[in-house]
């Protein structure tokens, strides 16, 4: 037994190796053969190619040259690209194109080409080995079109979150004559991403302003909602209380009774003149104190503590009532400056008390300074927003 | 950015002599102009650039308002010559270039002694009473094209260099990033290329200008090259016996000698 089927083994491979000679192999290979001249005339073709294409062989050999096979935009790939290529290196691979058929009907072919050179080094002829690819390339038009809507809808997603972000901080600070306000807000990692900080800075009355800052729990689209919520609440409710804790009051219950669980801090700021003086109320919701720096004497902080925003039952806010002299400045942070990191330090309170006791120009002098200082205290890499408003007398 | 360094430009020839400033096509990078430009080098100073996206240019560069159309091509062209304070310009043009070479020379003409426009169409796809060659399909189906040969081709393209064994007069400087790009820019660049109409400025070009012809161009037909010639106040057309689009490299010896009798004469 096992002798016979060697010996129909050995029978079987001497009739395979008979049947392929090499102008069977040339002309039956399972890929397109062509062999055309430099400029790309067809000088000899075999009868796989024949067949998948339905040309006929006298009409190529001599007549045709490979790039008239190709569809337009082809064609055009082939004029430069591939021949650009195959001149330059000798060699072109894995070329996607398509060669039209007799009939008309396109065949997708992945093409691999060598350019041959004669004895003296001139180009000679070129060989193309030409392979069936109408499932890969079916295959690839839908990764690539998966990757387009990915693109697209990452392109969205960006745009949408930079518009929010847009929408949540107003650049600049309005001008309120006789106060020098500035602020400065940076979106933790690349920026790309809806933060949870916010502040806002305006009018209720002549000589009568509110400085809001806040920071909503967690980040993106919800997030983002919960910013829009209490921005708005703490506008609308400005006008009807003149407290900043009872302010702080509706929008705790705002956020008791959204569908939302998420909570936020607040720090509200009531500044009003009367008879030339500024007056500040001051109030807080879960967040750091603000502080004050008066002129000729270091910066501590103002105010007192008040509960997180939109989670205890009978949440509790107080204000405290100073005076705002000439050279006097309000500082207001979210936690992204004292609670940033580095390997085994955070940023801290009295870092933040120092640059404030240092900077005392302009409002905007001070905020920049923060914020600088913060940023190279991370080695540049913001974990958490960062958002501080200055409001200082003139 | 050092506009040296952002367009991988290379000086070579004759310091101080007259500037040939030689500006590759859509496609490929610098390298097109190797069989051509050293030729040049006995006389004139060479210089050879990359396209902001091709070849061994800065991506970041890229800038999708400023190379969203030709003119931003051409501002790059002037803003070399001027970083290089060249004088008397022979600007060679292959392919779109040719078209670049054109806004440039519109746009300061006092920069420039000659042009050269190897294979030059003002508008590839067809008009009323134009014909281009194209449609705006075709034009759609090269994208496509693009699209399919691009995509498994990294958008941060390390500069390997090819093995060419058997062609080592090739060089080392020859890499894999040779027709290569990011696939983002190449699909802007096609369409600026392709969907381009420059037939209008073609009569405000007062530099003294040669068209370099194929006889086989798939992309810039015969029509196309004499209705250029046609327009240029004045310009010459000189037919290369050459088939293809890129006559710099499988014709090179004509090319050159074309080149050398219309800038050396």
């Amino acid at each position: 037994m096992v002798s016979s089927s060697l010996a129909g083994a050995d029978a079987a491979f001497q009739e395979a190796l008979r049947r392929d000679d090499p102008a069977e192999l040339y002309d039956r290979a399972p890929c397109g053969y062509l062999s055309t001249t430099p400029d790309g005339v067809i000088v000899r073709v075999n009868a796989t190619f024949l067949a998948w294409t339905g040309h006929r062989r006298e009409d190529l050999v001599g007549r045709g040259r490979f790039v008239d096979l190709l569809s337009v935009g082809g064609r055009i790939y082939h004029e430069t690209h591939y021949a650009p290529m195959l001149r330059l290196q000798g060699a072109a691979r894995e070329i996607a194109l398509e060669i039209v058929c007799a009939d008309g009907r396109r065949l997708p072919v992945l093409v691999n080409s060598v350019l041959d050179h004669d004895s003296d080094g001139a180009p000679s002829v070129v060989r193309t080995a030409v392979f069936d690819a109408t499932e890969r390339r079916r295959y690839e038009q839908e990764v690539l079109a998966a990757k387009r809507r990915a693109e697209e809808s990452e392109a969205r997603a960006v745009q949408l979150a930079q518009t929010l972000q847009q929408t949540l901080i107003p650049p600049t600070p309005p001008h309120i004559p006789g106060l020098d306000v500035a602020a400065a807000y940076r979106p933790a990692g690349d920026g790309r991403h809806v933060g949870g900080d916010f502040y806002d800075v305006f009018q209720v009355s002549t000589d009568d302003w509110v400085v809001a800052l806040g920071d909503v729990q967690g980040k993106g689209a919800e997030a983002a909602v919960v910013t829009a919520l209490a921005r708005y609440t703490v506008r609308a409710a400005s006008v009807d209380h003149d407290s900043p804790s009872e302010v702080l009051r509706t929008l705790d219950h705002v956020l008791h009774s959204s569908e939302t669980d998420r909570f936020c801090t607040a720090v509200l700021v009531r500044v009003r003149r009367s008879e030339g003086t500024w007056r500040a109320t001051v109030a807080c919701g879960g967040h750091p104190l603000p502080l004050l720096r008066r002129a000729g004497r270091s910066p501590v902080r103002v105010g007192e503590h008040g509960a997180l925003l939109g989670v205890l039952p009978h949440a509790r806010f107080t204000d405290t009532e100073v005076a705002l002299k000439p050279g006097d400045a309000l500082v207001l942070f979210t936690d992204g400056v004292t609670e940033a990191r580095r390997p085994g330090q955070f940023y801290g309170i009295e870092r933040l008390l120092a640059v404030v006791d240092e900077h005392r120009a302009a409002a905007a002098e001070v905020t920049d300074a923060i914020l600088a200082d913060v940023m190279t205290f991370q080695s540049g890499d913001a974990r958490d927003d960062i958002a501080v408003v200055t409001v200082a007398v003139h | 950015m050092d506009t040296v360094q952002k367009h991988n430009i290379r000086v070579s020839g004759v310091p101080g002599a007259q500037p040939v400033v030689f500006a590759h096509g859509f496609g490929c990078d610098q390298n097109m102009w190797r069989h051509v430009a050293p030729h040049f080098e006995d006389a004139f100073t060479v210089i050879t650039f990359d396209h902001v996206g091709a070849g061994g240019s800065d991506l970041s560069a890229y800038d999708p308002v400023r190379h969203g159309s030709l003119q931003g091509y051409a501002e790059d062209v002037l803003a070399i010559i001027d970083d290089l304070d060249l004088k008397d310009v022979v600007l060679v043009g292959h392919s779109v270039s040719a078209m670049i070479a054109v806004l440039a020379a519109v746009a300061e003409p006092d920069r420039f002694e000659k042009l050269v426009l190897v294979g030059p169409s003002p508008r590839y796809t067809d008009d009323a009473g134009y014909s281009g060659g194209f449609t705006e399909a075709d034009i759609t189906e090269l994208l496509e094209s693009l699209d399919s040969n691009y995509l498994g081709w990294s958008s941060a393209i390390a500069p390997v260099i090819m093995g060419n064994a058997d062609r080592p007069e090739l060089g080392a400087e020859l890499t894999a990033s040779f027709c290569r790009t990011d696939p983002e820019i190449a699909r802007r660049f096609a369409h600026v290329t392709f969907l381009s109409d420059n037939r209008a400025d073609l009569a405000d070009v007062t530099v003294p200008t040669l068209v370099l012809q194929c006889t086989d161009d798939v992309i810039a037909p015969v029509a196309v090259g004499e209705y250029v010639r046609d327009a240029i106040p004045g310009a010459e057309l000189v037919m290369l016996d050459a088939t293809g689009h890129c006559p710099n490299l499988s014709a090179p010896e004509s090319t050159t000698a074309a080149i050398a009798a219309f800038v050396r004469g």
